[in-house]
């Protein structure tokens, strides 16, 4: 188990810094000069001296190889940016400036992420509820017109895009019924009431429309567990129907549910810009796609980083649960 | 719902399983499936019935409507299955199920797919108790089990009750499946091809096991196979499947020494022996069993017999009723007149196979 967790850890260190070295590699491919976006937005005001400047304060003017170095140093320890009279002091967890307004890309993080987190983990209770409790109804009464109902949903769930989703849901709830007011996030420390009913409208459409697909992934699994030896023999022992439902096949349907579950959520926490951007959140993946548009560097870095910290954390914790679940699963 | 008696014509201290006329049907997209087709047979406590015939000949089938496992919503039982003196077939489920396990217990053919893997053995031997035994708490279920694991020869049963089914060996699998059967005494025991997944040696194993502790709880076995080496090694009646119904039925001295119909013959002359001459031919049923929805018409044998002319169009035309041979209970359903069937073994089938 240890040696699994240290390999399995050293390897998800691999592919984070693989990650960081292509972002900010990419970043360098491109050809526009940061120092002049930050400059102004016509070339005439820069004179190459001022393009210097920029450069300098901004640490630009270094190697690349070093320039990465002190980035990934300033996570850690923090660092100083920029040299002389125009240097900042940037206490770790250290992801440098905004290239565009200056604002330390820790703070724009601590704003944007909480955003995020609450759309996902919300989103992700009532897909998982709804989901897998669909689905599970769905298996048992097998052919009725209960189950035609859940798959039929379910297949125009799980093809209808958020993009209209969303949209939808506005229109109906909000504009055209006025039973739910536009969203507008209040961080939970704040006030947890106006936080829930903010949520609300995206919490239903991501979840409604990923419970589609655990739906028909739980109906699935359970019928082809119903039909495993294993119940026929709690059957044969005489369990009542309760039991050999719930402990033995939920038991043994739930398991490939949680794998998929947990690497869906790893992707969605780096960022669910559609939901974020119909729903009117400035989350992390709101924030990434604007930084990128402005090729605003350390936003980019960041959240491309943190998202790849959340797919690489799901896929470890995925792996140990399994083991945990499943006692035939031997770590090492 | 009151439940039925026994009533006058199955006696208390009769079989305690009495199987009349069973008829087992599941309707599916093509078409009606005649599993079971009108079987009877009986077996008493403290003896066993084998039951042979080739997958689809409605051995297990048969089985599970004894357990009354079948989904009602797909499949039709109709005739008799008395159980201790009370008729089973259509009792409500919760009725049934109190049967389960307590009364009439199963054991599989492949241990490993029947545990729960998730569940140590020793768990799912006690949640096998405590269904049956509410008053018992989780540690004297566990220790039945534990006491169960020994009795069926596991060497340390108290540790092997935590381990789960894949760290046991097949034999181990199989004797804790035994365990798990047997741990509310029951009355008859359902063994399901239990040898079939196992090693040779382990088989034998298996058997005087299974003997053994028919000897201690006295219990009805019925074991379903399609080995007539393990129906010899330890049934005391034989019945004989094909296509759903019943062809021969009677002790196994009778069946599988003077065995009267062409189907049991092509099982025994299909089968090497060990004693016989190893260059002579077995003698193999030609083709497949026939499909269940589309049973040949007459005797569902005739396409596969080489005696299917000898009787002119009857055996085309007219399903053979089960009859007994002269003078004895071996029962037989065959067109062929009795005296060719005793020429026909003595001459052709005696010699070859495990039929010596």
């Amino acid at each position: 188990m240890l040696r699994f967790l240290v390999k399995k850890l050293l390897l998800a260190l691999t592919t984070l810094i693989a990650v960081s070295v292509v972002t900010f590699g990419l970043f360098f491919a491109v050809p526009n000069n940061p120092a002049e976006l930050m400059c102004g937005d016509s070339k005439n005001v820069c004179s190459p001296e001022r393009i210097a400047m920029i450069e300098r304060r901004m640490g630009l003017d270094k190697p690349i190889v070093t320039q990465y170095g002190d980035f990934m140093r300033g996570i850690f320890v923090g660092r100083t940016i920029g040299s002389g009279p125009t240097a900042r002091e940037c206490p770790a967890p250290c992801l440098g400036f905004s290239f565009r307004n200056d604002e330390p890309v820790t703070e724009i993080v601590a704003r944007t992420l909480p955003v995020t987190l609450s759309i996902v983990f919300g989103a992700a209770v009532v897909w998982l509820v709804l989901g897998v409790s669909i689905g599970m109804a769905s298996a048992l009464r097998r052919g009725t017109a209960l189950d035609k109902l859940a798959v039929g949903t379910s297949l125009v769930g799980a093809s209808m895009p958020i993009l209209l989703f969303g949209p939808l849901l506005l229109i109906v709830l909000v504009y055209e019924t006025g039973l739910l007011t536009y969203p507008r996030y209040t961080p939970i420390t704040e006030d947890p009431v106006a936080w829930a009913s903010a949520m609300i409208l995206p919490w239903f459409a991501l979840g409604f429309l990923n419970s589609a697909t655990y739906a028909r992934l739980s109906r699935a699994q359970m019928l082809e567990t119903l039909s495993e030896d294993f119940i026929r023999t709690a059957r044969a022992k005489g369990l009542p129907k309760l039991a050999v439902y719930g402990r033995h096949a939920l038991r043994a349907a739930i398991t490939p549910i949680i794998t998929i579950a947990g690497l869906d959520l790893g992707a969605y926490l780096g960022g669910t810009v559609i939901t974020e951007t119909v729903f009117g959140f400035t989350g992390l993946g709101k924030t990434a796609l604007n930084a990128a548009l402005n090729l605003d560097m350390p936003i980019v870095m960041a959240t491309v980083l943190l998202a790849a910290v959340f797919v690489v954390t799901a896929n470890v914790l995925v792996d140990v649960l399994y083991a945990v679940v499943d006692p035939r699963v031997r770590l090492g | 719902m009151a439940a039925p008696k026994a009533s006058a014509d199955t006696p208390a201290d009769g079989p305690y399983l009495r199987v009349r006329d069973l008829r087992v049907r599941f309707r599916t997209e093509d078409g009606v499936v005649r599993a079971v087709d009108g079987v009877s047979f009986a077996v008493e406590r403290g003896r066993t019935l084998g039951i042979v015939g080739e997958s689809g000949s409605g051995k297990s089938v048969t089985s599970l409507a004894v357990l009354g496992l079948h989904d009602p919503r797909r499949t039709e039982v109709s005739g008799e299955i008395w159980v201790g003196g009370r008729n089973i077939v259509g009792l409500p489920e919760a009725e049934i199920r109190r049967l389960r396990g307590r009364d009439i217990a199963m054991i599989f053919q492949d241990p490993l797919s029947a545990l729960h893997p998730y569940y140590p053995v020793g768990r799912q031997i006690a949640e096998a108790y405590r269904i049956h035994h509410p008053e018992a708490n989780r540690h004297a279920a566990h220790r039945r089990a534990v006491e169960m694991l020994d009795r069926v020869g596991i060497p340390q049963p108290a540790r092997r009750a935590e381990q789960y089914p894949h760290e046991f060996s097949g034999g181990m699998r199989q004797r804790a499946m035994i365990a798990m059967a047997l741990v509310n005494d029951p009355a008859l025991l359902i063994a399901d091809e239990p040898t079939t997944a196992l090693d040779v040696t382990v088989q034998a194993q298996i058997l005087d096991l299974l003997a053994d502790l028919q000897q201690e709880f006295h219990s009805a076995i019925i074991l379903i196979t399609h080995d007539l080496g393990v129906v010899s090694q330890v049934a005391d009646d034989v019945l004989v499947m094909y296509a759903g119904r019943a062809v021969e039925h009677g002790s196994v001295e009778q069946v599988l020494r003077q065995p009267q119909h062409p189907y049991t013959w092509g099982l025994l002359s299909s089968v090497p022996s060990l004693h016989g001459d190893p260059n002579a031919d077995l003698l193999p049923i030609p083709g497949n069993p026939p499909s269940l929805i589309n049973i040949p018409p007459g005797c569902a044998f005739h396409p596969r017999c080489r005696y299917a002319d000898h009787t002119g169009t009857r055996s085309y035309r007219e399903v053979p009723e089960l009859r007994p041979v002269a003078g004895t209970n071996h029962l037989v359903a065959c067109h062929l007149p009795e005296e060719e069937r005793r020429r026909r073994y003595a001459e052709e089938i005696a010699r070859v196979g495990v039929a010596r």
